[in-house]
Parts: structure tokens; C-alpha cells; sequence
């Protein structure tokens, strides 16, 4: 559809862009990436025709961009600015109207019913015909963009391109604009080549990105390769992480700011915990960074707040989740900032402590019931069905962990209460074997993120020996400590 | 607050039409008919009719009455309706593709081009032999034509894509430069003092069919080719990258536009001197009632544009008479209260509406 080959040009000859080379398909969402002055603008006005290329050559459709006249070219490529202003009061429809320029033939341009059906399917796919009796001056800057995009597609043209076209306009119109365009290219083979500032709206629309830097091109590939942390990082010159998208499979970066990081020392420990017959909870003074199976908070986030919540052992789970909030809400604590786990376990059996190593520090809080126990290998035997008795494992970490170090937590942590269990002997109900644990066992790491960095947590790394003892002699004498409870 | 179906019935083009038709035929009419003999509209109607159709015969008229109608008051009638209607087209075309309200036929620098070489005529008694009485409006064009054709060049020097911004600023400087000379020569003259001011404000008396005849050819021309470009104006005052999107050829249509433009001033200037006010408040108004759609405000501009100098030539005839006051001073004296009731009485519909 379009092909640039070896472009160089700028303005009064100093090549802004230069050697450029790439090639977009029909029905593509392309996307053009750069820092400020890294020649997209240039680039883009070169494409619309509108500044002189200095060298190379660009082809639309087969054919070189000089050979088209001004109305030819209209009528294959539209453009589509950052914010288009008129000085006059049009109406709607006379503005979009104007889009038919290119295609009117004759002396007299006559307004032909071809036109009009043009100018008013575009007005309603775009939803811009409600209002198309009137001034244009009168709208929001959000309604005006969505008009001369309707200007730009009444050209009916085979390539549209967008110079920042969501700049200005607010997050519901981003959108809102950007699955339009992204309909147009699946629905109609519409070609769109786009400037974007926003790095994750250019990740999650298009279906390749182009990266410019200093006028040359740095990658021109698939967004998860072009976003990828080094690169970025080396171009914008700036802080970035990269991590996925929740939901879609696009890749997202996120800022990280150069904040003064004299937050003191701070540890976790078991001053800061209030235990009470109904839960048990811990505040922390700052956000810890958290991954956790709870009922509230669970997956990785940053959290202020951890609550183990008793509840009677005939609760019912059917929705525990809502009910678990508003508990949380009634208590004073936030949901969104709060960990919340539940056990049937008396709350006075909880078993903590602080571990200490070189740099870093482990504070394990450990409820446990195990009446439900089950062997994980033989647990097919078992039938689905809630019964109290949990063992809820707290680990709050006195440093800073890598993700990687996260998950070898949860491991070790689960390791080290499996070995509890057996030293216990343990046994599942259903099969007579030795258990491994509970059917509903929650945990949780967190920490602070300040201090020592702990890349690792595997059990022989300095941390998850202290995470495995941590884990093991809690986990005992919190089982212990329940056993003598149900035997006296 | 006039009742909807008024303002719809105002906001049609065809009754846009009808509205500035009568309201040039009325100017006319009472544009011959008002003078220190008036003359009633019958007989108006009746010499006219004569000398378009040949049918009436002229004899049971009173030869005083058609030698006022034809020989003074229509060709004066006719002239400061050209007049009008050629600066009123230029302002709006100007302001379309300058983008700014604030442009008028004067912008350029045309005018004082045009000033220059009245002034000049009149400053050292040139009179070419043949030409003799016409050598005013004609070195008057022809210093029009130099100036346009001067600011053009220059502001391609200066950028060869003559964005509007150059132009304007080339406008302002030659104005200025023109404007200093015009100045001199005043500050050096003695006896030509009143006839250069009096030129200058601007008058349509005494011209006689011969100054019609000047202007005729240059104002069909002009207007004939804005009204080719009307949707090229309306896409161009979007700006000019907008205007190349969506298929214009800019620059073309850019010269084109300011020759036309220039010509009609030009000529405007060279037959009646400087009237200011109706090429700046004409198209305002057009566009203010029916809209910015350069396909009707051009020709609703030249039909009010002439209506409008009409009865301001009345006006300025007859407010002292005999006496004659210029005109230029008559139109920004109606003008501007006008255009600053229409203004409030549009802020105030904004506003309930």
C-alpha cells in the first residue's frame, strides 16, 4: 500500500528524517514512535505530500507520491491533525462536507447524491450527524477531532494519517477514537500510519510500531519487540519498566520517577500487629508490595493493610468476596488497600516471629487448622466441598525482592509447610495418607522493598533459608498449638 | 427575539437571495429617485425600461428628468454599487483565505499602491496625452498592479511557500512604505491639498459612464474568478495544510485568489479612491446571518456590498446638501453602529437560544 524507500528530508535543507525505509500493508494500524525532534511530524508531512522529499522516494499504491496531483492524492490519503481549528463558524456538516472536495469533477464541482450519501453514512458511523446542524466552534475539542476525522474519511481515503490524533482529548474519547479507527482497519482495509506520544495506547492498537530516533530508524517490528524496556530506555533516555497488560496480550510501559528514596528503614515486625478474637491484622507505614492468594487483594499489587479474619466454621463461601469487603468497610480498613484472608482457626493460636539475616529481615505469621488436611498427591479422591481449616502464611520481608524472588517465595514458603505438616504426621481423612497441607490454604509475601536487594529465593539463597525456618517452626507450632486446643 | 420560523426563514439561502435582492433594487431606486430634483420612481422605471427594451418612447418624459436619471444619477448609481460590490467580494475572499477577521481589501497594500498613483497624478499635473481625464484611474490600476505583483514576489522571497502570515506582514510593510509617501507628498503640496484629501476619502461624483466602463471589465473578471474558487476558500480557511489534504492545490489557488482579490481593489480604488469600512464589515455581516459557506457569502457579499455604497453615496450626498460629504466617512459612520448592533443582537440570541 505504501512504500518508503531511502527517504531523507527536513525543512530548508537540513534532513530531518533521514535514509528511512519501511513499508505498510493494506489494513494495517501502524504506528509511529519517537522522542520530540526525532522526525515523526517530518516524516508524516512527508507522507501527506506536504514537505518536499530531499531524497528517495515514496510509492502509494504502486505509484510515486509526485506523480499524483493534489486532488488525486486527496483521494487516496487523508490526513488527520493534532488539532485542527477554523477561524470561521461552519456547521458540522458543511465542514465535513468539504471532505468531498477531491472527488467533485467539472468547472462547476456540482454536489452530486453520491456525495451526500458519503458525507452522511461517514457522519453517522463516526456518531457525528446528531449534532451536524451545528458551529463547529461551539463543540468540545473531543466532538471537534471526531468531525475532522469524519472530514478525513468522507475523502474516502485508502491511508489515513494521524499526527498525535489523541492528544487533547480525555481518556474515554482516546479510546473511543482509537477503536473507531481500529474497526476501520479490520472492517473496511482501511490503511492508518499514526504518530503516537503514548507509548501503551501505540502498544495496545497497533499492529506494528516504528521507532525513530534522531530521524533514523531504530526498530520497526511488532509492539512487544519495539517496547521493550532496553530500547525504550536507550531512546527516551528515561526510566521505564515494562509489564503486561491484564488483560489483552500488549505490552505496557510504566514510568518510573526519580523519587528520593530517604523513606527510613523501616521493618516489619510484630510491633505493628493487633490481634483481636475477630482478625488479626497488620498495618505498615508504608505500601508494601505484596503477592497473595487472599480473598481480597490477591495477585501482585501494593498494599498498606493485612487482615486474617476469623470466621465460624459453617460460614458460607457462596459470596464471600463482596462480604469479606463490606466486613473490611465496617472494620475501618480500605479493600482496595487491604489484604484480607479468612480461616475458622482461633485467632489466639496465631503463631509470629522475626528472623533475622545479614541486611534483611523475615516476619512470619502463621494461623493453622488442619482438620481439612489433604494429601495433594491423592487429592482427585477428594470431593468439592469448603471445610474450615486453613493454614494462612504470612511472610513480610524486610527488603527489596525481585519478581523472580516473589514466586520462589511462594515456593519455599509452600515447601517448608509441606515439611511441617509431615513432621506432624499429618493425615488426610479421606485417604489415610500423609497430608501436604489444606484444600484452602492462603499466602502472602510482602515487603518492603527497601534496603537489601534479594534477587533470589530459592532455599539455599540467603533469604529462602530464612523464609524456609520462618515457615517451618511456625507452621508447627501453630499446628501444635490447634491440636491442643481440639484435645483439651 | 424574533419567532423561529423568522430565523429560519432568514437562515435560507434562497430567501438570502430574495433579502439582498430587494434590498439592492430598493438602493437603487432611491439612489436615483433622492436629489436636489427628485425624481419619481415611475418615470425611473419608465427611462430605464426605454433604454434597455427600446419599446417606450421617451417623448412624453421631460428631457430634464432622463438626462438626470442617465447622465448623472444611474451611472453614479451604478459605479458605487461596482464599487461596493467589488470591495465587499475582495474583503471576504481575503478574509477567507488570510484566515483573519481582521483582513480587508486593504490588507495587501493594493490600495495604497493605487493611492500612490492618484496622488502622484494629481501631485505633479500629470496628464497623459489622448488618455487626459483617465490618466488618473489608469496610472492609479497600473501602481495597483506594480504593488500586488511587488508584495507577491516579495513574499516569496522571503518564503517560498508564502504562508499567510508572510503575506500579511509583505502587506503591512508596503502599506506602511506607500502610506509615508503618500504622506510626503500631502506635506509638500499647496493647492492640490483639497483635491488629494478629497480623492483620497474616497467619492463616486462626477464620474460619468466612462469610469464604469474602467472598472466593468476588471470586476467581472475578479468576481467571476473567486466565485470559481469558493469551495477552494472554504477548504483553505482551515488553514492551508488542511486545505492541501483534502485536495487543494494551495499555492495556485493562493495567487489566484490575491491577483482576483487585488484587481478588484485595484480598480475599486482607482475609480472612487479609498472606502474603507465596506470590504472589512460587508463580509462579517454576510457570514454572521447566512453563514461562512464561501459559496454564498461571495455573491451575497456583492449584492450587499453594492446596496450597502448605494445608500451610503445617498446618504453622503444629501445628509448637508448640497454639499457632498466623501463617502468613505459616510460608510464608517453607518457601518460601525450597525455592525455593533448586529454583533450585540447576535451575542444576545447566543446567549437565549
Amino acid at each position: 500500500m505504501l512504500s518508503v524507500q531511502h527517504v531523507s528530508g527536513g525543512y530548508s535543507g537540513e534532513a530531518v528524517v533521514k535514509d528511512v525505509s519501511f513499508e505498510v500493508k493494506k489494513g494495517e494500524l501502524f504506528g509511529i514512535l519517537g522522542p520530540n525532534g526525532s522526525g515523526k511530524t517530518t516524516l508524516l508531512k512527508m507522507l501527506s505530500g506536504i514537505l518536499p522529499i530531499q531524497q528517495g522516494e515514496i510509492y502509494i499504491g504502486g505509484n510515486r507520491l509526485k506523480s499524483y496531483s493534489p486532488k488525486q492524492l486527496a483521494q487516496k490519503v487523508a490526513v488527520l491533525s493534532q488539532h485542527s481549528t477554523g477561524a470561521f463558524s461552519y456547521t458540522v456538516k458543511e465542514t465535513v462536507s468539504l471532505g468531498r472536495y477531491a472527488h467533485q469533477k467539472g468547472l462547476f464541482q456540482t454536489w452530486s447524491q453520491a456525495d451526500e450519501t458519503v458525507v452522511q453514512r461517514v457522519m453517522k458511523q463516526i456518531g457525528v450527524s446528531s449534532f451536524q446542524d451545528k458551529n463547529i466552534q461551539e463543540l468540545s475539542g473531543g466532538e471537534k477531532q471526531r468531525v475532522f476525522l469524519a472530514q478525513a474519511l468522507a475523502q474516502e481515503p485508502e491511508i489515513l494519517l494521524l499526527d498525535e490524533p489523541t492528544n487533547h482529548l480525555d481518556l474515554s474519547y482516546q479510546k473511543e477514537l482509537l477503536d473507531l479507527l481500529k474497526q476501520w482497519t479490520t472492517q473496511n482495509g482501511l490503511t492508518v500510519i499514526s504518530i503516537f506520544h503514548d507509548l501503551n495506547l501505540a502498544g495496545l492498537y497497533c499492529d506494528r510500531l516504528l521507532l525513530l530516533e534522531k530521524g533514523i530508524i531504530k526498530i520497526n517490528h511488532i509492539p512487544n519487540e519495539v517496547l521493550r524496556e532496553e530500547t525504550i530506555r536507550a531512546v527516551y533516555k528515561t526510566n521505564i519498566q515494562k509489564h503486561p497488560h491484564p488483560k489483552v496480550a500488549a505490552p505496557q510501559m510504566v514510568l518510573l520517577p526519580e523519587m528520593n528514596r530517604t523513606v527510613p528503614s523501616i521493618e516489619i515486625n510484630e510491633s505493628m500487629l493487633h490481634q483481636s478474637a475477630e482478625f488479626i491484622c497488620l498495618k505498615s507505614p508504608i505500601p508494601l508490595r505484596t503477592m497473595s492468594s487472599g480473598v481480597i487483594g490477591a495477585g501482585t499489587g501494593w498494599q498498606h493493610t493485612f487482615v486474617n479474619r476469623h470466621v465460624h466454621k459453617d460460614y458460607d463461601c457462596s459470596n464471600h468476596r463482596s462480604e469479606m469487603a463490606a466486613f473490611l468497610l465496617t472494620n475501618g480498613f480500605e479493600p482496595s488497600e487491604t489484604v484480607g484472608m479468612m480461616t475458622a482457626v482461633i485467632l489466639e493460636d496465631v503463631v509470629y516471629d522475626l528472623y533475622k539475616a545479614d541486611g534483611f529481615s523475615v516476619f512470619a505469621v502463621v494461623t493453622a487448622g488442619v482438620g481439612n488436611a489433604v494429601d495433594a498427591s491423592k487429592s482427585e479422591l477428594h470431593t468439592l466441598g469448603m471445610v474450615p481449616g486453613t493454614i494462612n502464611t504470612w511472610i513480610f520481608v524486610n527488603g527489596e525482592l525481585s519478581e523472580e524472588a516473589f514466586i520462589q517465595s511462594i515456593m519455599t514458603a509452600t515447601e517448608a509447610k509441606v515439611k511441617a505438616v509431615n513432621e506432624l504426621k499429618v493425615i488426610d481423612q479421606v485417604t489415610g495418607t500423609m497430608a501436604t497441607g489444606t484444600s484452602t490454604d492462603s499466602i502472602l509475601i510482602a515487603a518492603t522493598q527497601t534496603g537489601r536487594e534479594l534477587d533470589y529465593a530459592g532455599t539455599i539463597t540467603p533469604l529462602g533459608k530464612l523464609i524456609s525456618k520462618a515457615v517451618y517452626q511456625c507452621t508447627i507450632e501453630a499446628i501444635q498449638k490447634s491440636r491442643k486446643r481440639k484435645s483439651s | 427575539m424574533p419567532r423561529p420560523s423568522i430565523l429560519k426563514f432568514l437562515n435560507n439561502k434562497f430567501a438570502a437571495y430574495i433579502i439582498t435582492g430587494i434590498f439592492l433594487i430598493i438602493s437603487i431606486i432611491l439612489g436615483i429617485s433622492i436629489g436636489t430634483v427628485s425624481v419619481p420612481v415611475p418615470i425611473i422605471l419608465k427611462i430605464i425600461a426605454s433604454k434597455v427594451f427600446g419599446i417606450i418612447s421617451l417623448t412624453d418624459i421631460e428631457p430634464m428628468y432622463t438626462s438626470i436619471v442617465l447622465n448623472i444619477r444611474l451611472p453614479r448609481v451604478i459605479l458605487s454599487g461596482l464599487v461596493g460590490a467589488s470591495l465587499a467580494i475582495a474583503g471576504a475572499a481575503f478574509q477567507g483565505l488570510l484566515r483573519n477577521p481582521l483582513a480587508d481589501p486593504y490588507t495587501l497594500g493594493v490600495s495604497s499602491g493605487a493611492s500612490v498613483g492618484a496622488v502622484i497624478t494629481l501631485f505633479f499635473k500629470i496628464s497623459i496625452p489622448i488618455i487626459g481625464f483617465f490618466t488618473l484611474p489608469l496610472l492609479s490600476i497600473l501602481f495597483s498592479l506594480i504593488t500586488i505583483f511587488c508584495v507577491l514576489t516579495f513574499a516569496r522571497k522571503i518564503e517560498r511557500s508564502m504562508r499567510v502570515e508572510t503575506i500579511i506582514l509583505t502587506g503591512i510593510i508596503f502599506s506602511s512604505f506607500l502610506g509615508a509617501l503618500i504622506s510626503l507628498m500631502i506635506a509638500l503640496t499647496g493647492d492640490e491639498l483639497r483635491q488629494i484629501i478629497g480623492w483620497l476619502l474616497g467619492s463616486v461624483s462626477m464620474r460619468g459612464w466612462d469610469y464604469i466602463k474602467i472598472i466593468l471589465p476588471f470586476f467581472i473578471v475578479g468576481s467571476g474568478i473567486l466565485l470559481f474558487n469558493a469551495k477552494e476558500l472554504n477548504a483553505m480557511s482551515f488553514g492551508e495544510e488542511r486545505a492541501h489534504h483534502l485536495g487543494v492545490n494551495v499555492q495556485k489557488r493562493k495567487l489566484i485568489v490575491l491577483t482576483a482579490g487585488s484587481i478588484l481593489t485595484g480598480a475599486a480604488v482607482a475609480v472612487s479612491g479609498t472606502i474603507g469600512f465596506v470590504g472589512l464589515v460587508i463580509p462579517h455581516l454576510v457570514r454572521i446571518v447566512w453563514g461562512p459557506d464561501h459559496k454564498h457569502l461571495l455573491p451575497l457579499s456583492i449584492v450587499t456590498g453594492s446596496g450597502f455604497l448605494i445608500l451610503a453615496d445617498l446618504i453622503s450626498r444629501m445628509i448637508i446638501s448640497p454639499t457632498e460629504l466623501p463617502i468613505g466617512v459616510i460608510t464608517a459612520l453607518i457601518g460601525a453602529p450597525v455592525f455593533a448592533a448586529i454583533l450585540l443582537q447576535r451575542k444576545r440570541m447566543e446567549r437565549s437560544g
